[in-house]
């Protein structure tokens, strides 16, 4: 046997670094402490901070069982029953786009699928420009996402970390130097991961300019209804946009409002010029699609139809997505008590006026870093905790940690 | 106004999926559809296999189970059994802890990721270059991964001998001894599809001794384990084999058509390496492409084979179940060769029965699919691929004389 014979192929590969929010998780849950607190993936937790499995979503399933279905393949679009109720739901019932079938929607894996399809779209035909405008910050993976599909990443101002809010101006200032035809991301509501979203007439100047810059709109809402508690409120800037004539793409995610995180469910959207264009696109998305995975798993997308279109699990589900809307905000009311009870001098107005899942709490990357390794309170770097893991059982031991790191 | 889409042509679909639509939209009651590679019961119904029903109740009923994200690389449980299934409980490559597995959406998935680490990783840095051979004929959507993964170099491999109606085997080691060193190779590890013609042991013991030679990379496709001769192991052998002469391979397995989970999307790329440390990072390296990708894999379907393999009561009902499904496909196989042989339809048709698997690749040429398509309502795929789990007991009968009239009336 040869030397190269004992050779790897992989000799040359280099371990890969740890994935910053995916990792915190993991480094959580190594940690022995029995007052840790995980504040870092945005997955939704009751007031025990346990996972909460929507009540509508065990109905669903249980509806979906009775009814003895085959497991046959889906269409590389998707099931057709999610796809139209998820443009509804974003869009409005009595929207033109879906009227006059102008829209294309595809079933994707969750918000990254979904994602990364429309990445893939615009690098294959959006060939005017390849630059992708993300605010200043975005969600992690937003940048390896565009980047591996042969786009530029670039960025406008968005936040103000002396206001801890939205720096309007800047953001004003720095889209209207953006070159024509660029795409710009937006987040619908919820940014992630500040919590800052701009306010209606905010958004009407950002969609007017918009318009004169000639930018293509892609907007990322992975949490619909759980920002206000409003589905309708919360689509507002995506509804707005389309009706100031935007043809925007449009991502969905059902992880966080249906709480189906691990069945991958979500939806690409794009608005097309009329019918005859939406077909066209439709076919080169289901060319885009069916080498990566061929088409979508069938039962994250049953049970969002099901609750979508069977009324009385809709209104369920309104309640309950309220309901946890309802649990963060009470919980940024609490920490913000709980810290002025801990003595802190410190204006924290910022965690009650942002919004959604996140709080970009203002601390810096070394303050962090103790209130993980003494207070075993793990976020991520950059200041971000998710709301969803504060509990009124850990509150006050979190404004403690908060406090200690920031006096 | 212009709109940013106006110069996005119509994409004409993809062949399996129209062949099904025109049959679904075809009013002729006769009609059979011998399309997509889907199994059908001997009513023509699909199957959920019952051990998957009896999976799915406990699952509902267990309110421990929640709908949380797995991990990026998928559902841990399911991963080590699935690769597991692949290589053999007592694989001396899994004892050596040099065994890594990716939970994917589907044997297409796990193809996907396979071929973006190869290209990232393999023969250099993206490395775009590096060849990568598929059998003609092959699954279409095998060009299009690898494509798609950004390898701008897709070819043939010489494999099925038309003439012959069988395995061009001369020709398929003479293009493994001209590839250029390092070329990729896409191997069916059994059930080919299309032509259902597999290497005999020796056969594949050839191919192996020229790729070990001339350092080809291995890339298993197992999408019928099981499903080919209803035993796990014996369609597990050439994958088995190659493990045992010291590759370090990839093997995108599915578990759509043996576990009848198709819209679940269950696919797992099992790597083997050459030791452990080797495994860590190359599967710290397909973190970060399943993060850009899908993030983490749909729980629903990885739970459901991951529990069934892992309990024995429910591991050898499923065993029962994929030997059903093989049994009636060669019931079919046997049924369909002798009707022929009975009606003297010109030509030989031993082939039917030699070849193995889902699919049968007839022989029939594209003006006789054509007739068979329009003037007997039986759908085909062009290249005369023929699903046999589209015959039944009750249209065998007018399949066979469709086929004996086509061949006598159409040349």
């Amino acid at each position: 046997m040869q030397v190269c014979d004992l050779l790897s192929w992989w000799s040359e590969v280099q371990m890969g670094p740890p994935d910053p929010i995916l990792g915190v998780s993991e480094a959580y849950k190594r940690d022995t402490n029995p007052k840790k607190i995980n504040l870092g993936v945005g997955a939704y937790r009751d007031d025990q901070g346990k996972p909460y499995v929507l009540s509508c979503v065990r109905k669903a399933e249980a509806q979906i069982a009775a009814k003895k279905l085959d497991k046959e393949y889906l269409a590389i679009g998707g099931l057709g029953d999610f796809t139209k109720a998820c443009a509804k739901l974003a869009l409005g019932d009595d929207n033109e786009v879906i009227k006059s079938g102008r829209n294309i929607t595809v079933q994707t894996i969750s918000g990254t699928g979904s994602l990364r399809i429309g990445a893939n779209f615009l690098s294959r035909f959006h060939t005017e420009a390849r630059d992708v405008y993300l605010p200043k910050p975005s969600w992690g993976n937003h940048t390896p996402i565009f980047r591996d599909a042969g786009m530029q990443l670039k960025a406008y101002t968005y936040y103000d970390p002396k206001t801890c809010g939205f720096d309007f101006q800047g953001a004003l200032n720095d889209i209207s130097k953006i070159p024509e035809k660029s795409v710009i991301m937006l987040h619908a509501c919820a940014h992630n991961p500040t919590g800052v979203d701009p306010r209606p007439e905010q958004w009407k100047e950002i969609a007017d300019l918009v318009k004169k810059r000639n930018l293509l709109v892609f907007f990322d809402m992975a949490y619909q209804g759980f920002a206000s508690g409003d589905i309708d409120r919360d689509a507002w800037a995506v509804r707005y946009f389309i009706e100031q004539g935007h043809n925007i793409v449009l991502s969905q995610s059902f992880a966080k409002n249906m709480g189906l995180y691990g069945e991958r469910v979500g939806g690409f959207t794009v608005v097309c010029k009329d019918a005859e264009e939406a077909k066209r696109v439709e076919s080169q998305l289901k060319i885009l699609i069916r080498p990566i995975y061929s088409n979508p798993p069938m039962n994250g997308a049953r049970i969002a139809a099901t609750i979508l279109n069977t009324p009385d699990l809709y209104k369920e589900w309104l309640g309950e997505v309220h309901g946890m809307a309802n649990r963060i905000i009470t919980m940024r009311e609490l920490l913000v008590a709980n810290l002025k009870k801990e003595g802190s001098t410190r204006n924290w107005k910022h965690v009650i006026d942002q919004i959604g899942m996140f709080c970009f709490t203002g601390l810096k990357p070394e303050q962090v870093e103790r209130l993980t390794k003494e207070f075993s309170v793990y976020m991520t770097k950059d200041g971000r905790i998710s709301m969803a893991g504060v509990t009124s059982g850990n509150v006050g031991y979190l404004a403690q940690g908060i406090h200690a790191v920031t006096k | 106004i212009m709109s940013l889409f106006g110069e996005v042509p119509q994409a004409t679909p993809v062949a399996v999926f129209k062949l099904s639509n025109d049959f679904k939209e075809d009013p002729n009651p006769m009609k059979v559809n011998l399309g997509v590679g889907a199994y059908r019961t001997d009513e023509g119904q699909p199957w959920v296999l019952p051990v998957v029903k009896k999976v799915e109740k406990l699952i509902v009923a267990d309110n421990r189970l929640n709908h949380e994200y797995l991990p990026i690389l998928g559902l841990p449980e399911f991963r080590s059994s699935a690769s597991k299934i692949a290589l053999g409980e007592d694989s001396p490559a899994i004892q050596e802890s040099r065994v890594g597995a990716v939970q994917c959406l589907g044997g297409t998935g796990a193809l996907k990721m396979g071929a973006e680490f190869l290209r990232r990783w393999y023969n250099g840095n993206d490395n775009m270059k590096t060849p990568v051979y598929v059998s003609a004929p092959t699954w279409e959507n095998h060009n299009s991964v690898f494509a798609n993964a950004g390898f701008k170099d897709v070819r043939p491999y010489k494999y099925w001998d038309a003439e012959k109606r069988g395995l061009d085997l001369d020709g398929f080691l003479g293009d493994l001894e001209t590839a250029p060193k390092h070329s990729i190779f896409v191997l069916h590890a059994c059930a080919h599809n299309p032509t259902g013609t597999d290497p005999t042991h020796v056969e594949w013991m050839q191919v192996a001794e020229v790729m070990k030679r001339r350092k080809l990379f291995v890339f298993f496709d197992s999408a019928y384990q099981g499903f080919a001769s209803g035993c796990l192991d014996k369609d597990a052998w050439a994958v088995r084999n190659f493990v045992t002469q010291g590759f370090e391979m990839f093997c995108a397995q599915s578990f759509s058509k043996n576990f009848g989970l198709y819209n679940e999307r269950v696919g797992n790329l099992t790597i083997v390496a050459r030791d452990a440390d080797n495994v860590r990072r190359v599967l710290s390296q397909m973190e970060k492409i399943v993060r850009v990708t899908w993030s983490n894999p749909p729980s629903q379907g990885a739970r459901l084979v991951a529990i069934t393999l892992n309990r024995a009561e429910l591991f050898a009902e499923w065993k029962d179940n994929v030997k059903t499904m093989a049994d009636r496909v060669l019931l079919m196989r046997a049924s369909l060769q002798a009707k022929l042989q009975a009606l003297g339809t010109p030509g030989t048709w031993d082939h039917i029965t030699q070849q193995i698997g889902m699919f049968s690749f007839t022989g029939l040429n594209p003006k006789q699919v054509e007739y068979m398509i329009k003037e007997r309502s039986i759908y085909l795929m062009a290249s005369g691929r023929i699903n046999m789990c589209g015959l039944t007991t009750k249209n065998i009968d007018y399949v066979a004389k469709s086929i004996h009239e086509t061949v006598v009336n159409v040349q």
